[in-house]
């Protein structure tokens, strides 16, 4: 099977253009085409000589990955699925609105973090993407070129596969790469502290930590991370860092009903969040198949937020998209590999 | 195990120990120990790395709390950066770890404590440090030769103890996974907790296999091995 060079860095393409022996520029063209041009072969890279082209034919692939389905929501969101190399299924939603264009890759196939909540969980840990898959999960939409926000919420922990986030990162926010703004891309983790630290020192894009509830005991029983990369460090870690004023943290929450709704999580949240410039982000919670949990009535979520907002914490709701397509990670592509 | 800028910045709470033993219990599966200089709680996990610049690793202790050295089971991964290269140290190379932390504690109460491969580690800690009453211990492999401390838990633990393993047969060894067993047992206690330890996929499932069961969510703690 041969390489792809969608998912190659300049400094690979160039690397590999040398080892070629084609001139050192065309690395810089081979990333022109691959990441900002609407074309899928190597035969279409015309500012290459013929011979160039062929010899990056018999050795390399293009290497762009066609979603095999796409779901559409009524309300404009589309989850597509795509194939990987392990022979497994990943997700990506298109979610449209107003004068923008968010889409949430995926950067696992399934999981290992095992949280109480998420149907991607429940695949297990299937492998790693490539930078080329994740990125692949951008360019090879048919809204591409529309793409106006980057999220990384889909399957997985990204921080849990970080050489090819950063990877893709790097060719979304290069200029020889998509060239967007690292200010246009969030980057979620459930607090796995050594990907974390990683990233904030070499990517400029915004972090969101899944926070979900403020107390030790009920998040480890929502999420085994809590073992390993307890909140206290996840947030004295945070608190350490300046993040300017440009950059932007904020914080997951999916709101359940009777579990972490009560003023006294609003009291804790205040006070383990105290002294961070931040967001809260609240998520109404849709259950997924065996859940014991549910989620929370509108009166109390719309209190929560009030309440957080009067103790100065800026609290949104997040709009919950594409409910009749079940675009929340995991359900489509579980159902693929059943 | 990425390089972390970060890392090499705070060599966060790591101290460096002289490793004092190296025991490979079973075809690619290591013991190491070193002198235990803090107290911890069975269950609690280290963090572990070659090099402070390296982001460490965190491994279940798999020794009792009252024992003089601290011991940790690892699995050889083939691809990894640690543990090929720490499979490899003899006694007083050194290694970075930290002081005992995490909440993955029992008590006196009765419980399940269910594990898959070396996820055995904290129960073992757990019933080296004497607090094995009323628990029963369920331990699921692929082949024989992976019941670690079996002649140990065995003798002390009787019935409490059950092998499941899924590649080979023996006798006193229920043949199939975790899950399976589980799934035969006509009754399962709800009102007792249960403690997973393992990959990610066997703790999802005997998770929700429980709460089908009418084990309450809050009952079952869980520790993954990322």
């Amino acid at each position: 099977m041969k390489d792809s060079l969608f998912g190659k860095s300049l400094q690979e393409l160039t690397a590999l253009a040398v080892e070629l022996g084609l001139p050192k520029f065309t690395g810089k063209q081979m990333a022109e085409w691959l990441y900002q041009k609407d074309i899928s072969s190597m035969e279409e890279m015309t500012n290459l000589s013929k011979k160039a082209r062929e010899l990056l034919s018999s050795r390399y692939e293009f290497g762009l990955i066609n979603s095999t389905k796409v779901q559409e929501s009524v309300d404009g969101t589309k989850k597509y699925l795509f194939p990987t190399a392990q022979g497994k299924y990943i997700e990506t939603a298109m979610i449209p609105d107003e004068d923008r264009k968010t889409v949430c890759v995926s950067s696992q196939v399934g999981c290992k973090m095992g949280c109480l909540f998420c149907m991607t969980g429940k695949q297990g840990f299937q492998g790693q993407l490539t930078a080329g898959e994740i990125v692949n999960q951008i360019r090879n939409i048919p809204e591409w070129h529309e793409v106006t926000n980057i999220v990384y919420m889909g399957m997985g922990e990204p921080f849990d596969n970080m050489d090819e986030v950063l990877k893709s990162l790097e060719i979304l926010t290069s200029e020889w790469g998509f060239a967007m703004s690292p200010r246009r891309i969030t980057v979620s983790t459930i607090g796995f502290v050594p990907g974390m630290l990683t990233f904030l020192s070499r990517s400029e894009a915004h972090l969101a930590v899944s926070l979900h509830t403020p107390f030790d005991d009920e998040r480890q029983k929502l999420m085994p991370v809590q073992v390993a990369y307890p909140l206290e460090e996840v947030i004295r870690e945070i608190k350490s860092w300046d993040f300017g004023r440009q950059r932007r943290i904020s914080f997951e929450y999916i709101v359940f009903k009777g579990l972490n709704d009560t003023p006294r999580h609003v009291q804790e949240l205040c006070k383990i969040l105290n002294g961070i410039r931040c967001r809260i982000n609240l998520i109404r919670f849709h259950p997924i198949p065996g859940t014991p949990l549910e989620g929370t009535d509108e009166n109390t979520l719309q209190k929560f937020k009030d309440q957080l907002n009067d103790k100065g914490i800026l609290t949104t709701i997040r709009a919950s998209r594409g409910l009749d397509i079940y675009a929340a990670c995991g359900l489509l592509s579980t159902k693929e590999l059943g | 195990m990425a390089k972390s800028e970060e890392y090499q910045k705070r060599k966060p709470e790591l101290i460096e120990v002289a490793v004092s033993g190296n025991e490979e219990v079973s075809p690619g599966v290591h013991l190491i120990s070193w002198k235990r200089i803090f107290s911890f709680k069975p269950g609690q996990v280290v963090k572990i790395t070659a090099d402070p610049a390296l982001a460490p690793r965190i491994y279940s202790i798999c020794s009792g709390n009252e024992e003089s050295e601290i011991r940790v089971l690892f699995n050889v991964k083939e691809d990894g950066l640690l543990t090929p290269w720490l499979a490899g140290v003899v006694p007083g190379m050194k290694i970075w770890t930290c002081k005992p932390y995490g909440s993955f504690t029992d008590g006196n109460n009765p419980a399940f404590w269910i594990a898959t491969g070396t996820g055995i580690a904290p129960f073992y800690s757990m019933f080296r440090s004497g607090i094995p009453e009323n628990k029963t211990l369920i331990h699921g492999v692929r082949q024989l030769d992976q019941f670690y401390f079996e002649d140990e838990l065995d003798w002390a633990m009787g019935n409490r103890y059950i092998r499941c393993c899924s590649q080979e047969q023996s006798c006193n060894v229920f043949p199939g996974r975790v899950t399976k067993y589980l799934e035969e047992l006509d009754v399962l206690p709800t009102g007792i907790n249960y403690y997973l330890c393992g990959k990610a996929l066997m703790v999802v499932e005997v998770r929700d296999l429980l709460i089908s069961r009418g084990v309450p969510y809050q009952n079952i703690l869980s520790e993954i091995y990322f």
